[in-house]
């Protein structure tokens, strides 16, 4: 009590006045106050002696690559986060400046590419002067916040959510998938106490059955509503619901509906516990067994990041890497999936077909010897080479330079096609770059369904789409697409219309201030390829798409090689050349029309799946598939990116430029490389562009758009180019789960 | 085999879009998926009461999908949030007893017993002859009146539709109400109890009897 009197001596009147009352409870008040530091004591002094509070704490970095990007810097305002200073830009949530300022707040529902739901409260945190802890992932941060995340409040608040959490969550750790990549088990870890209150029955909820791929224990489910946002928002397919209220509520579809989508595993992904685990990866391993590769995927132009992981020998399952430009964190189910027909229908050895027609294993040396020997029985002119679709540069500029030095340069990629304009790259690439697509605002698609064929791209389309009504127009038959179009016309005559203004859609093309028109790859294969891509070049030019600031005028590509064959000059020299052939080399082709090849021909199939082209083939030679080699590939926009192996190879099986500069030793036309440097050293003389790895090389920008064809449109209707999303190339071709899928997935 | 009854049922009643027109005209058209929870209504009510997977396909084909755009999932969201929505059958007439407190601590159960031993069925059961059904509600706001019984009555489809409260129920006035409805009488909604108008108190109101007074400041020549 003295020491209460005393101390009330240097407080300010008001205090004193407040003394002299006879209230005990300010009495008690006071003589709480008393402490030994005196700024404690004259609060006003203190903050003007100390206006700022200086954080004793290091600098942080930002977390996990949080990027602040200020789109107007007057709208930047200041936050302080566990009293560290830090600028955001306006609009920003609280639990982004948390980010910025190098704190990790627990979350579950919130997800920075989906809407915000706010309905878990894991990311609780205090804020001074609110009442309650605050969501930090729903609560916008304001000027001058100060943001606690470390104190009594927000632990607790943590604390007790996690209970509420795992009150009807069955902690079946042991026989979960996600168990060691939950992120409900690491943050009840962090944030949780070791032990519930819930001593009730814990509620369980049926299983959903939502397709071959994704597999489903719903009674694990916390609600987060992520699956439900991923499916609306980004894979854009009304598929998935919150069903029920309260303790029943649960997640499901409307009656035993299936997921369609072509992006429905990365709500593996994203659930963050294991309610949604992937059906073909169930019990097979445990992730911290998994050896990770990061590397590139092949099975369209994308190239989206992936990797792999792998236990031994073994391709155990994919996941996708981020990488903003490309595929940001998504992957297509075939690219997730297709991994177990790296298993299956592999070749082994080398083998040559014998006089009964069945194939007879033999050694490397016999089959490089008669393969030799062949081809220089035949003219030059009759040897032909062609590339499959899944073919990487440095095995395709071998493939050239071997023919070459046999004197036949009749050489393509199968899925170009006899496409020969590779002079100009800005012809065949998507010059607006995937990531650039987010700016247009108005498409045409022409003869392109991207749903099918680069789920990526389509992703993005739709993405644009969502956020700004960029209006999308489409030529060709009619599509599946999950955003709104406008489905114009079937055929070459809608192009000839819009070309020549008098089609409804050219005053919405010429009126847009960043047009994006994108062209199929299927069309290479049409007879009138060059009056199309002439027409298309009409439209563009009258919508002013290829301007210095803006290039809007795109191919859209269908297989990994294709980019890099045409940057490698791979183009056939004579149109007819595969009827005449005496001799082909089919690198891992399978998709040219085999029917087309002589019967009197020798066909040599280089691959690594016993797929079509086996059937032909009078040697096979096998090859390592992308997941074993080290690889260069540049996707459709452009961008190189290498694979690297993950598991060895199958077999006897060889990476393809190798068997090949093997082969040209025992035919005598010795190629001047031994190593991947070396054949990479030869790359750089064609094509340098291919050695900058994960770096996108714009085509150079040519305002002298191609000459008029005289060529005439047909009026045949524009095709489909792929049929199957799931079976495109011999690896989905060869797997299990693709073929579940299209059977489940795709009938009408 | 159900669902093309139900989608032939819900179309035949040519009236049906007529009063679904009406509704619609009710919200702006950016907005007309709000119109959900009405036409969910409506068609529940045309179903004698619940809401059976064909009956919210046959919705969804037909009405969602065409007018108003809203994924099936949607409505299926809607239909499974809201406990009025009956995703099971009910009888021609469901019987509502609210469980809330006020209406518990006013005997709420006691009228439940009364009820199911009367109709010999359990919670959510329908009756043999499909009259009568037994649910529990929460709150319908009228606790002053506790406890209180709701009776949706879908014996006459959706134009003769009704929603109406029993107030001021006991165990013995609950299954007069039954009987009475079940010989199909009107009888005036509201509280049971003779001695109180609407939700005054018994025998007549105690305050507030003459006109009452302005409060002084009003008399500005006062002060
Ligand atoms: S299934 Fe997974 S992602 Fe979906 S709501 Fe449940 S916990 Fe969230
Ligand atoms: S992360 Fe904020 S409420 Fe779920
Ligand atoms: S508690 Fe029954 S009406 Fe309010």
């Amino acid at each position: 009590m003295g020491l209460g009197l005393l101390a009330s001596k240097a407080l300010k009147p008001t205090a004193s006045r407040l003394l002299s009352s006879q209230n005990p409870r300010s009495l008690l008040f006071l003589s709480r106050t008393v402490t030994s530091t005196p700024e404690l004591q004259k609060p006003e002094q203190a903050a003007q002696a100390q206006p700022e509070p200086t954080p004793d704490l290091p600098p942080r970095t930002p977390l996990a690559g949080a990027r602040v990007h200020f789109p107007n810097p007057d709208d930047a305002i200041e936050v302080f986060v566990d009293g560290y200073p830090v600028k955001i830009p306006k609009g920003m949530t609280v639990l982004q400046a948390c980010e910025v300022a190098g704190v990790d707040i627990p979350r579950f529902c919130y997800h920075s590419r989906l809407s915000i739901a706010g309905n878990c409260r894991m990311c609780l945190v205090e804020v001074e002067k609110s009442p309650k802890p605050v969501a930090s992932c729903a609560m916008p941060a304001l000027p001058g916040m100060k943001i606690k995340t470390d104190t009594p409040i927000a632990k607790k608040a943590r604390e007790g959510v996690m209970e509420f959490l795992l009150m009807n969550h069955p902690l079946d750790c042991p026989i979960c998938d996600q168990g060691g990549e939950c992120d409900l088990q690491d943050q009840s870890m962090a944030f949780g106490s070791d032990r519930g209150r819930f001593t009730e029955m814990k509620r369980s909820v049926v299983d959903k059955n939502l397709g071959p791929l994704v597999k489903t224990v719903m009674t694990r489910c916390i609600q987060c509503t992520r699956c439900v946002r991923f499916a609306t928002e980004v894979a854009g397919v009304q598929d998935l619901g919150m069903l029920g209220r309260g303790s029943g509520e649960e997640i499901g579809t409307y009656v035993e509906k299936l997921m369609t989508s072509e992006l429905s595993g990365n709500v593996i992904d994203i659930c963050p516990v294991g309610a949604l685990t992937s059906k073909p990866f169930a019990f097979k391993a445990r992730n911290w067994e998994l050896k990770g590769t990061e590397t590139i995927d092949v099975t369209d132009a994308v190239g989206s990041n992936i990797r792999i992981d792998s236990r031994g020998p073994e391709v155990m399952r994919i996941i996708p890497r981020l990488n903003e430009d490309i595929n940001e964190e998504w992957i297509s189910d075939k690219t997730r999936f297709c991994y177990d027909g790296l298993k299956r229908q592999r070749l082994n050895d080398p083998m040559i077909r014998g006089a009964d027609g069945r194939f007879k294993p033999v050694s490397w040396r016999d089959a490089l010897a008669v393969v030799a020997e062949i081809a220089h029985q035949v003219k030059p002119e009759e040897i032909v080479g062609v590339a499959g679709q899944l073919s990487d540069a440095e095995s395709m500029m071998a493939l050239k330079d071997f023919l070459n030095k046999l004197g036949s340069n009749n050489v393509w990629c199968e899925k170009n096609g006899m496409f020969h304009d590779a002079d100009l790259r800005s012809g065949y690439l998507m010059n607006t770059s995937i990531s650039d697509l987010e700016k247009a605002d108005v498409f045409l698609l022409v003869g392109t369904q991207p749903r099918v064929e680069a789920a990526m791209v389509n992703a993005r389309i739709r993405k644009t789409v969502r956020a700004t009504h960029a209006k999308v127009g489409y030529i060709g038959p009619p599509a599946d697409f999950n955003y709104d179009h406008e489905h114009l016309g079937t055929g070459p005559q809608t192009l000839k219309e819009i070309a020549e203004g008098r089609h409804s859609f050219s005053s919405a093309l010429s009126n847009a201030k960043n047009p994006v028109i994108i062209v199929g790859a299927g069309l290479f294969n049409r007879k009138d390829k060059d009056a199309i891509f002439s027409a298309v070049e009409a439209i563009a030019k009258s919508a002013k798409a290829v301007r210095p600031d803006w290039n809007g005028l795109n191919v859209l590509l269908l297989s990994a090689g294709q980019a890099a064959a045409l940057d490698l000059g791979l183009v056939p020299e004579s149109e007819n050349c595969l009827e005449s052939a005496k001799f082909v080399y089919l690198m891992g082709a399978d998709d040219v029309n085999l029917e087309n090849i002589p019967k009197d021909a020798f066909v040599v199939y280089q691959g690594h799946h016993g797929d079509q082209g086996v059937y032909r083939a009078n040697v096979v030679l096998p090859a390592a598939a992308f997941s074993e080699k080290e690889g260069t590939y540049e996707n459709t926009e452009g961008c190189t990116q290498q694979t690297v192996p993950a598991v060895p190879t199958v077999g006897d099986a060889r990476d393809d430029w190798k068997i090949i500069r093997a082969l040209s030793e025992v035919a005598g036309v010795r190629l001047p490389y031994d190593t991947l440097t070396a054949i990479r050293s030869r790359i750089k003389t064609v094509a340098p562009n291919l050695l900058h790895v994960d770096e996108r090389e714009p085509a150079t920008f040519s305002t002298s758009l191609k000459p008029q064809s005289n060529q005439e449109l047909s009026s045949e209707p524009f095709g489909t180019a792929i049929e199957n999303f799931y079976m495109t190339d011999s690896i989905t071709r060869a797997s299990k789960i693709m073929a579940q899928c299209s059977a489940l997935l795709l009938k009408k | 085999m159900l669902a093309r009854l139900a989608a032939s049922r819900f179309l035949e009643i040519r009236q049906v879009f007529r009063q679904v027109k009406k509704i619609l005209s009710h919200y702006p058209s950016n907005y007309k998926q709000s119109a959900v929870i009405p036409l969910l209504d409506l068609a529940q009510q045309q179903h004698g009461g619940w809401l059976p997977v064909s009956a919210m396909n046959a919705s969804c084909n037909i009405l969602f999908n065409k007018i108003i755009e809203v994924a099936p999932i949607r409505v299926y969201e809607v239909a499974t949030f809201y406990s009025m929505f009956n995703r099971s059958k009910v009888g021609k007439y469901h019987l509502l007893v609210c469980g809330t407190t006020p209406c518990m601590i006013r005997g709420a159960r006691e009228i439940e017993d009364a009820l199911l031993k009367h109709l010999g069925v359990k919670r959510n059961e329908v009756t043999k002859d499909g009259l009568f059904s037994v649910g529990e509600t929460e709150c319908m706001g009228c606790c002053v009146n506790a406890p209180m019984i709701t009776v949706a009555d879908y014996s006459n489809g959706s134009e003769g539709y009704t929603y109406n409260y029993y107030e001021d129920i006991t165990p013995k006035r609950v299954v007069e109400i039954v009987e009475l409805l079940r010989k199909g009488e009107k009888l005036p909604p509201g509280t049971q109890n003779p001695g109180r108008i609407k939700s005054g108190p018994e025998g007549g109101n105690t305050t507030l009897l003459s006109e009452p007074k302005p409060p002084p400041c009003r008399d500005l020549d006062a002060c």
